[in-house]
């Protein structure tokens, strides 16, 4: 990584006191902290034009929309979609994949269609599946994974029957943090002829996502976790199926002409972002994929992947504490349990510490059921932590097991 | 540890997490229900035995949480038990005041005993919900309501 010093003065929210103790944010699984060039971008928009897109003629109303379009074209380069006409701006990966799953449901899921998904899926892309076997009777299966965490992609082939659909998997677990092999799985799906969704949610923040490598047809993220604000996201969609996917949502901005009888759609992304869009939040995270695209993501994998092995070392020597996820393929998340000592007592002495970590379920119920668990701790790197935190971290825990087994 | 910490996690809580009293469940039981902080995953389950002039004559709980949810639970259960139904409400009503830091000086501080161990629990606003859980169900049980969500 290059100088760790002069990126963490990007991100003000580093040279806070928390309990009179800087603050070690290992909370970046949940959100990531913001560069100033991000929130400068977005008060830029607020403060100098503030207009809405693709309906004005005046000059206020021509620069948002250029600065907007702009980030499309920074999209596609980011994940690497051959068109920028294949990146939907949305409001996050949760309604990313409502939307996918509403669009997908009107267009080819009937009645005991089967979809897939994985055993480590985000409440995200479950409830939305759920929400359609209720109201349409399709089946939800689902890819088991082995107690490491890794999923047991042999069975894959197996799972599919003539009835199955879609496949809906997560590249990159955000409880565990097991890269899962998309592109296997990619493959395998489209050999059957099931559309396949990736949600690139945690993923996206940790490594370089290259969409025609994986042949995914659909991929959604949120900009928050890959140091963007809150309130926009990504579907990026093969522009052959966006030409014949049916809008999850109407209104304004989507439209080429409305009369009485019949409406038609516009053409390209535009049709699947009803209403006025979230400018000052895609203009922000245009600003944030130039960021991590300038730090290079092979180098934030590499140096976020040592802060990994450094904190998995050390940790392993607490007494009675449990890795969940031992994946061989992971990304910079530590998920763990202590003996005798309950995730949400480590979260606050660990905070007393100006520790930010997060514990609870992580929104992946399931995964816990599996574990048998109730919650666990989870420290989630990147590339503006150092190993000095890490030790400190460790300490800490140290200490904290110590507290409460004597 | 810092001060601030051992203010949280005084000795007596540390101890009844380690040794919950009253731990376990009682079967057939006159009352019941269950209590769950849907957030955290704390998770119990409060049975209590009570005299048809209302008495609460035996009462046990069980389930799993953290160390302040698991502690109020025991002190709640060493509290009700030989206590009225009305005493235990009413109890339930101080526990609320005291660990919300809405207890003004001289309301009911000295009914409370060992509960005032809580009393600084109000620096923490996510953990309160940790410590009136147990109280929550002692109220869903009283009620005959089912459950009590720390989130409803």
């Amino acid at each position: 990584m290059q100088n760790i010093k002069l990126i963490r003065e990007d991100f003000p929210a580093l040279s806070r006191n928390i309990n009179g103790k800087p603050l070690i944010y290992f909370d970046n699984a949940a959100t990531t902290l913001k560069p100033k060039s991000v929130v400068a971008a977005m008060d830029d928009y607020y403060l100098n034009g503030a207009a809405n897109i693709h309906r004005g003629v005046h000059r206020l109303s021509i620069e948002a929309t250029d600065k907007y379009e702009n980030v499309r074209k920074i999209c596609q380069k980011f994940i690497n979609a051959r068109s920028e006409q294949e990146i939907i701006f949305t409001s996050g990966t949760t309604l990313g994949l409502n939307s996918l799953a509403l669009s997908l449901a009107v267009q080819k899921l009937s009645h005991g269609d089967e979809v897939i998904v994985s055993a480590m899926e985000h409440h995200a892309n479950i409830v939305p599946w759920q929400l359609l076997r209720e109201r349409k009777g399709i089946v939800l299966k689902v890819l088991p994974m082995n107690d490491k965490g890794e999923l047991e992609t042999q069975h894959l082939e197996a799972l599919i029957s003539p009835r199955t659909k879609v496949l809906s998997c997560v590249m990159t677990s955000n409880s565990l943090g097991t890269i899962n092999p998309v592109k296997h799985i990619t493959a395998v799906a489209h050999a059957h002829g099931l559309e396949v969704i990736i949600d690139a949610a945690q993923a996206v923040a940790h490594g370089s996502i290259d969409v025609q490598d994986i042949d995914c047809d659909y991929l959604v993220f949120s900009g928050h976790k890959v140091y963007g604000p809150t309130g926009v996201g990504v579907i990026y969609g093969k522009e052959e199926k966006l030409k014949a996917l049916p809008p999850a949502l109407g209104g304004g901005d989507m439209i080429f002409s409305v009369t009485w009888e019949k409406t038609i759609f516009a053409d390209g992304p535009v049709r699947f972002e009803a209403g006025t869009p979230p400018i000052a939040e895609v203009i922000g995270l245009g600003a944030a994929l130039e960021y991590f695209m300038a730090l290079g993501s092979e180098n934030v994998e590499r140096y976020e992947s040592t802060l990994l092995k450094r904190a998995q070392a050390a940790v392993k020597r607490i007494g009675g504490l449990r890795i969940i996820g031992e994946a061989k393929e992971k990304v910079g998340i530590l998920s763990f349990v202590i003996d005798g000592v309950h995730p949400h007592d480590i979260g606050t002495l660990l905070d007393g510490a100006g520790i930010a970590v997060r514990t609870g379920h992580h929104c992946t119920q399931p995964v816990m059921a599996f574990f048998g668990i109730p919650a666990t701790t989870r420290a989630s790197f990147s590339f503006y932590n150092t190993p000095e935190e890490v030790d400190f971290f460790v300490e800490k825990l140290t200490e904290i097991q110590k507290f409460f087994s004597t | 540890m810092q001060q601030s910490e051992e203010e949280l996690y005084k000795q007596l809580i540390l101890e009844h997490n380690k040794k919950p009293r009253n731990f376990g469940t009682l079967k057939p039981c006159t009352h019941l229900a269950e209590g769950f902080n849907p957030l955290c995953g704390d998770h119990f389950w409060l049975y209590l035995n009570c005299t048809d002039d209302g008495v609460i004559e035996d009462v046990k709980f069980t389930g799993e949480g953290c160390a302040i949810s698991k502690a109020s639970s025991s002190m709640m259960t060493e509290f009700a038990k030989g206590k009225t139904l009305e005493q235990a409400l009413a109890m339930g009503e101080l526990f609320h005041k005291l660990v919300k830091g809405e207890l003004r000086e001289g309301e009911g501080q000295e009914g409370l005993g060992k509960l005032k161990v809580f009393a600084g629990i109000w620096q923490y606003p996510a953990r309160v919900k940790c410590a009136v859980l147990a109280w929550h169900a002692l109220r869903a049980a009283i009620n005959n309501e089912k459950q009590a969500s720390t989130e409803s």
